[in-house]
């Protein structure tokens, strides 16, 4: 019982695991490179959420310094997940030029006809 | 009136106001929320919405391919080069206290310098990658 | 409403795990990152939720669109049941689950890592920057070195991107000067 009182406490975690496995998943378990793709973008995103989630203050606001509160959330996850987002998008497109180039060699993106062929030659 | 008509003027309207917004996130990035690369994006939509809209020959007119050839490295340009000019006065790489008569100020002027450097860097590469996928289905 | 918002994207999420048709996944892909910047802002990061919204719902999606065209295809071939990815898919969660647990109870104003720098940061921004958004300062002024790998990192991207597929413009222009020689 305490387990699940403690879950409940920790939703967020646990959410944003279940989000990270659900990319995992789709990157290990479905043929189509583009999907991998999404697959791993929706992984890292959740990876985002679990860096951000620990920095929030209760009672606290934006990390914008002004004289009318005192409390601020972290800003120091905001920083290192801005980077993150911008390197996340660039993986995104290199990985989906490479996929354009491997349509244009095998006529295919699905992983299991692209061995096939290799596997004929 | 066909449909296609509503698209052109409400796009049409609303460009300028796009462009305006980027710039007061890029400007802004000091008092709230914004910076440097939401204000590079919001650029690079901006183009791409050009280019759905009115076609490639259009969003070409905007910007130019040697224009977003040359603002790619430009901007790496920038940041770097706001490092060596710290070098180059007697104080440490990318630092920004001597940039300007007082310490606070410096600091100000350099962190302006930068996020212009990544705004343009941003655009650019945004737009070369719009640019760049479209060109390989023609 | 953290919850709320959380529990819609685990939905959005499996949908995308069992959509077939690609274009859809595209969509659910816009509203996924739609409802991650809403969930970033009720966790107070601003900047991180702007940055998410324009870069998921914007270049990521115009890309992928582009992508979809240049593919042709949009169906994927039913496939195999898989145990084995969603055994070691659970195994892993469940795993990281309980390491979780022994973080401190989301929102906590004491927890450890609110102790060591960022208290500094907080309150020598003003004094030394003059800039009031902490996380602008912090980004280009304090940790500008990072910022500096990031530039480059989109920089080569985007040379990347263009060597890979640029190929078409220079054949095309190689191929006009043969024409006229």
């Amino acid at each position: 019982m305490e387990t699940l009182l403690e879950l409940a406490q920790h939703y967020n975690y646990v959410v944003t695991i279940v989000l990270m496995m659900a990319g995992l998943y789709i990157v290990v378990a479905r043929g189509n490179m583009v999907k991998k793709l999404i697959g791993l973008s929706i992984f890292q995103t959740s990876v985002y959420l679990l860096y951000i989630e620990p920095g929030k203050i209760i009672g606290g606001t934006a990390p914008i310094i002004d004289p009318a509160f005192s409390t601020y959330s972290n800003p120091l996850p905001h920083v290192l997940i801005l980077t993150a987002i911008v390197v996340g998008v660039a993986t995104l497109a290199l990985g989906l030029a490479l996929v354009v180039r491997i349509n244009e060699a095998y006529g295919t993106i699905e992983e299991e006809e692209i061995f096939e062929r290799d596997r004929e030659e | 009136m066909s449909l296609d008509l509503i698209l052109r003027v409400g796009t049409k309207l609303i460009l300028p106001f796009i462009l305006l917004f980027a710039l007061y996130v890029q400007f802004h990035g000091e008092f709230g929320p914004g910076g440097g690369f939401q204000a590079g994006v919001i650029t690079a939509g901006m183009v791409v919405l050009v280019a759905i809209t009115f076609g490639l020959e259009a969003a070409r007119r905007i910007a130019p391919q040697a224009l977003v050839d040359r603002m790619v490295p430009l901007g790496a340009l920038i940041y770097a080069g706001t490092g060596v000019v710290g070098l180059l006065l007697g104080e440490n790489y990318l630092d920004y206290s001597v940039l300007a008569h007082d310490s606070a100020h410096g600091h100000e002027l350099g962190i302006f310098l930068v996020e212009a450097g990544v705004l343009i860097t941003v655009a650019g590469t945004m737009t070369a990658l719009f640019y760049t996928f479209v060109e390989r289905g023609r | 409403m953290n919850a709320v918002l959380l529990t819609l994207l685990a939905v959005v999420t499996i949908a995308v795990v069992r959509q077939r048709s690609l274009f859809g996944v595209v969509v659910l892909t816009i509203i996924y990152s739609f409802l991650m910047a809403s969930v970033l802002i009720v966790l107070d990061a601003v900047d991180v939720a702007m940055t998410e919204a324009s870069v998921g719902a914007g270049i990521s999606t115009v890309i992928l669109l582009a992508t979809l065209h240049l593919i042709k295809t949009t169906e994927m071939r039913p496939v195999r049941a898989r145990l084995l990815p969603l055994f070691v898919a659970a195994g892993t969660g469940a795993v990281l689950v309980w390491g979780t647990l022994v973080l401190p109870p989301f929102g906590t104003a004491d927890a450890a890592i609110h102790r060591h720098v960022v208290p500094r940061y907080l309150a020598e921004t003003i004094k030394e920057t003059n800039v009031p958004n902490v996380v602008t300062a912090v980004l280009a002024d304090y940790r500008s070195y990072d910022t500096l790998g990031e530039t480059t990192v989109i920089f080569t991207a985007g040379i990347g991107v263009m060597l890979l597929l640029g190929g078409a413009r220079h054949r095309g222009n190689a191929d006009k000067e043969n024409a006229s020689k």
